[in-house]
């Protein structure tokens, strides 16, 4: 069961919002799928980024996926822990691995994302 | 039994004392660097180990007898063409003539080579029914990148700059979308048909004016035979694009199907897949390109040309305007393309087109010996490999196709591909090559039976595997996290020296 | 089929199980207008008539001259040992280390290439190896691009040709490439024109990636690269030193001068000319770029029993995980090529290193003192190390004879840079640990006679 206070995408990314603010990262089932995340190419404060943008790049020994936006908005900060300890991506995918915060552009955006129901029947689908 | 030598080996640094080694040089004048200034020397000498020539030569010896090689033990890895590679090509290679000859010498002391040259594209325009051959690149991506720059080119000097894309079928290589995306081209994935081949009705689809090019694998990344290339190749050539063709697969069709009579505008050959270049490790090989009229004018310089009185020389530049220029310094991979050489005479046409009877039929062989134990995606002859999948094994077992591989080990065999292509789940490419006896093929299959049934039983044996290799599986991710690339003095304190 | 095993019963046992009777059936899917009826080659050549076959044309190459040719491949002893150890089949014959349990050999060798080059050249991360030095100078070139994010390289004409060359054809997707100019005057002649290069550096609206020169360049002299660097630098370009790795032992390192990357040709490292190839390509970066290196890198870890142990690590770099996304479409490396450099540089030693530069610095001063003796004097005057340019008027005509009589007396510049009118009567020449006293005292002696003679008789 994944987190219910968070809201997901078909691309296994979470958006936790407070506010006007939006935090981004991956599942817990996308990290698994991944293996062991040896890097995270997160973008720079200030960069703005459409819904569904490629944002950055998450990789593992063996395979690398694209991070895509799941709302609109402008990168506040990136989580700067991950270039020492991409591990925690695997370790805490929900807390200390998250990747960006990004002030929304479009609240309105949030209305189409999954809630944690709607998401652990997708993964229990795949 | 280990299926590789055992004894691990300190780095040449660990081994090095001041003082050893020498000999080999005789000594310069001590004011042999006098004239040189000294804000232009060395300040520092590089921190290289001095060893003597026994500790060398066994490091090296010890060293080469951690790996498996083709000369120890069967190599099933579908996609690369794991043939035997005959001896009298190395020595041929060798020979002092062609080893010592200076790639800027004057055509006129470089007769032999040169002619060894001419006589390599000429066999290969037959095999592969091209007008015309480029020996330069320097390797089968490199191949690719000359093919698509050609065909850039010849886009650009018709003014249709508007094309910008390439097609690939969703099975292709790597190096087909990355070599597309460094001549600047955006990568349009086709999703193949559920019988393996390219999907007709998208590619259709998807081909238009702002196509360029499409890149095909033809037999596919399946090992299977693309039937429906000719269709393919009419609707690509109606939309104004060019058709390229990766030759990594083509020891399964020679003598049977030639890409150039079939329409292909492009493509590469792979002499150390198809022509039995050795692999040393990771290269070197060579890409030769083979391509139609239409691309002639924009082939890489220089040529290799012969004159009427039978003399043979390199083409000078201002020969081919139009040729998108180098790739790499000098003429191309000689010492590589000697080999390539050799072994294409010691064939002969009937040998070359035997080599793809015996590939061909030895892959079906080995695929119908392994139809009960594993998951056959596609029920259809085959060409020189076939993919097996583990994923029924994994759904009872969890047993994956990692773990089968590296159980392989054990039994004294080199894996064959896995996870390629992207599209089968749990699959394993499995190419036996021409090279291989039936015996070698029964045992290699009744080891994937076994270790099949082994995954039921006792599935920790398999997961747990390899068990006998020097090293076990390895610590990746932290490699790839906080990676030690460069030998320091205080590394070895990390990891224990093996001594 | 000389390499295959199969009798006709093993062909038959493998059809009978397939419930077949001829392999044709095995090509059915192969539409009958493509088919091809057979291939027009000569019939297979027994081993005994191929071999004097390969023996023959061997021996239509002149291998037995009396060489000064370099441009970018040097003659140099190789020892025996380097080739004994690349004949082990384990070597040879081994496929790329994806299974690193079963090739540790392959692996570790890597590392300690890229170990040793990292002494050499005096940078961190040194990849794997590319097909030679003028695709390791276009990987480096569109690393700065990459880097920066800005779409203008300043190559020096300093660089080999054939690298320049090449570096443009790489760069044909929209990116500029543009040359340096040399110094045709005065003391710095045939080096690059710093003014000219700052003046580029500063044009308005074209930002520079990254700027090029060699050390030495394609003329043998010496270059001000520390001032080529800072001013790289100071435009917030990348700066890329192309070197050559036998000279290492008494230059200044590419490190040491702040170079960010380093490409080069690793030929000289024990590798036989070979007419072109197969060569092994230098590449090396800051620590700060290890993302940006295309091409393998293998790294040191343990196994799960804590041994060390080693693999190709990073790999989620490379064109087969990141597809139309990687840097580059590399796949092979040369790995036996860097094997050859590896286990070159253990025999000889750092000090034999050191001796072949410098061994090859005092043959080519013998060398400049003789043909100056005979009126070809150098071209240039600043600093060389073993390669340099003599003034000889009808070069090319002289060079023809001077091959007649047996002696390859360097490259003909007016071929090699035909749009540098300084060069038009140079031969680039040089000398090494392997250029005898006698073959010197030879070229100068057949020079000496062409020059006394009339303009018409050489071309005669």
């Amino acid at each position: 069961m994944v987190p219910t206070d968070l809201r997901y995408t078909t691309d296994h990314e979470w958006v936790r919002v407070e506010g006007d603010e939006a935090t981004i990262g991956i599942t817990a089932y996308a990290a698994d799928q991944l293996g062991d995340i040896v890097f995270v190419e997160l973008p720079d404060p200030g960069r703005a980024f459409e819904r569904s943008a490629a944002f950055g790049v998450v990789e593992s020994v063996k395979a690398v996926s694209d991070l895509f936006a799941p709302i609109g908005g402008e990168v506040i900060e990136g989580n700067d822990q991950l270039a020492g300890s991409p591990e925690l991506v695997n370790s805490d995918p929900y807390g200390g691995g998250w990747m960006v915060k990004l002030r929304l552009s479009d609240p309105g955006q949030l209305a189409a994302l999954l809630d944690a129901d709607a998401y652990d029947a997708l993964i229990a689908e795949g | 039994m280990s299926v590789t030598g055992e004894r691990l080996q300190p780095t040449i640094f660990e081994l090095g004392r001041p003082g050893r080694g020498g000999g080999k040089i005789p000594h310069p004048p001590k004011d042999a660097l006098d004239r040189l200034p000294s804000e232009a020397r060395r300040a520092v000498p590089p921190g290289l180990p001095e060893m003597n020539e026994l500790d060398v030569v066994r490091h090296y010896v010890n060293l080469s007898q951690l790996n498996y090689a083709v000369d120890t033990g069967f190599y099933p890895l579908g996609s690369c063409t794991m043939k035997f590679n005959p001896k009298l090509n190395e020595w041929a290679a060798r020979l002092p003539g062609f080893a010592d000859l200076h790639p800027m010498a004057p055509d006129e002391v470089a007769q032999g080579s040169l002619q060894l040259l001419w006589e390599l594209e000429q066999a290969l325009m037959e095999i592969s029914g091209m007008r015309a051959v480029t020996l330069q690149p320097a390797a089968g991506a490199q191949g690719e990148l000359t093919g698509i720059l050609m065909i850039r080119e010849y886009h650009r000097a018709r003014g249709e700059t508007d094309r910008d894309e390439v097609l690939v079928p969703d099975s292709s290589h790597g190096t087909n979308p990355a070599t597309a995306s460094m001549a600047g081209y955006r990568t349009i994935t086709i999703p193949s048909a559920a019988d393996g081949g390219v999907d007709l009705d998208a590619f259709s689809a998807a081909l238009g004016p702002g196509t360029a090019a499409v890149m095909i694998t033809n037999p596919s990344t399946l090992g299977l035979f693309e039937s429906r290339i000719g269709e393919l190749l009419e609707a690509v050539h109606a939309a104004g694009a060019l058709a390229y063709m990766d030759g990594a697969n083509l020891n399964a069709v020679m003598g049977r199907f030639k890409p150039g009579e079939a329409g292909f505008d492009v493509m590469h050959f792979n002499v150390h897949k198809t022509f039995s270049t050795p692999h040393g490790g990771g290269g070197p090989g060579a890409g030769p390109v083979g391509v139609g009229e239409t691309l002639i004018p924009y082939l890489p310089t220089p040529r290799v040309l012969r004159e009427d009185d039978g003399t043979f020389r390199l083409e000078r530049a201002h020969e081919r305007p139009s040729s998108i220029g180098r790739l790499r310094s000098f003429v191309g991979n000689t010492g590589v393309l000697v080999r390539a050489y050799a072994y294409i005479l010691a064939h002969g046409g009937p040998g070359l087109r035997e080599v793809s009877d015996d590939a061909v039929l030895a892959a079906n062989y080995l695929k119908h010996r392994l139809s009960d134990a594993y998951d056959i995606p596609y029920d259809r002859p085959c060409k020189h490999e076939f993919v097996a999948s583990a994923a029924t094994i994994k759904k009872h077992t969890g047993v994956r196709t990692l773990d089968i591989a590296k159980r392989l080990i054990d039994y004294g065999y080199h894996p064959p591909t896995i996870y390629f292509p992207l599209i089968v789940e749990e699959g394993m490419l499995i190419e036996p090559t021409e090279t291989e006896s039936v015996e070698t093929l029964d045992a290699f299959a009744d080891a994937l039976i076994a270790i099949a049934a082994e995954a039921a039983a006792s599935p920790d044996l398999v997961t747990g595997a390899p068990h006998s290799a020097p090293v076990r599986r390895l610590d990746e991710a932290t490699a790839a996290r906080q990676p030690n690339l460069r030998w320091r003095p205080m590394t070895g304190a990390q990891t224990p020296c093996p001594d | 089929m000389p390499y295959g095993p199969h009798t006709a019963d093993d062909r038959e046992r493998m059809l009978a199980a397939l419930g077949l009777t001829s392999v044709d059936q095995l090509f059915e899917d192969i539409p009958v207008a493509l088919r091809a009826s057979h291939l027009d080659l000569p019939d297979p050549e027994p081993e005994l008539e191929l071999a004097a076959r390969l023996s023959g044309l061997a021996a239509r190459n002149r291998t037995d001259l009396a060489s000064f040719l370099g441009a970018g491949v040097y003659r140099h002893w190789s020892p025996a040992a380097v080739d004994q150890l690349l004949l082990r089949s384990e070597w040879y014959t081994a496929y790329t280390p994806y299974q690193p349990e079963i090739s540790q050999g392959t692996l570790q060798s890597i590392y300690e290439y890229e170990s040793l080059l990292a002494e050499l050249v005096d940078l961190d991360v040194v990849s794997a190896s590319h097909y030679d030095g003028a695709a390791a100078t276009a990987e480096a070139a569109l690393m700065t691009c990459r880097v920066t994010r800005r779409e203008r390289v300043l190559i020096s004409r300093g660089v080999h040709p054939h690298y320049r060359d090449t570096v443009r054809t790489y760069f044909e997707g929209g990116l500029q490439l543009d040359e340096i100019p040399l110094i045709v005057d005065g003391d710095g002649a045939g080096t690059t024109d710093l003014a000219a290069l700052e003046r580029m550096l500063a044009e308005p609206g074209l930002p520079v990636a990254g700027v090029i020169a060699a050390q030495p360049d394609f003329l043998g002299l010496l270059e001000p690269m520390p001032e080529i660097g800072r001013l790289a630098h100071t435009a917030g370009a990348l700066f890329v030193a192309v070197v050559e790795p036998v000279s290492l032992a008494v230059l200044a390192p590419p490190g040491a001068y702040g170079a960010d990357i380093a490409a080069g040709e690793g030929q000289p490292l024990g590798i036989a000319p070979q007419y072109g190839g197969p060569y092994l390509g230098i590449l090396a970066s800051t620590d700060a770029l290890v993302r940006q290196i295309p091409g393998r890198l293998v790294g040191m870890t343990s196994d799960r029993d804590g041994k060390r142990a080693f693999v190709m690590t990073m790999r989620a770099r490379e064109q087969d995980i990141r597809r139309d996304k990687a840097a580059s479409n590399i796949c092979t490396n040369q790995a036996l090529l860097a094997l050859a450099a590896s286990i070159y540089l253990s025999v000889i030693g750092p000090h034999g290193l050191r001796d072949v530069a410098a061994l090859g610095a005092s043959r080519a001063a013998q060398l400049e003192a003789a043909l100056a003796a005979v009126g070809a004097p150098r071209l240039h005057s600043g600093p060389y190390l073993n390669e340099f340019v003599v003034r000889v008027p009808n070069a090319r005509a002289v060079h023809r004879r001077l091959l007649d009589a047996g002696i390859l007396a360097g490259l003909v510049l007016a071929d090699a840079e035909p749009d540098d009118p300084s060069l038009s009567d140079g031969l680039l020449v040089c000398a090494t640990e392997v250029t005898t006293s006698a073959e010197i005292a030879r070229f100068a002696a057949a020079l000496g006679a062409l020059i006394g003679t009339s303009v018409a008789e050489v071309v005669r």
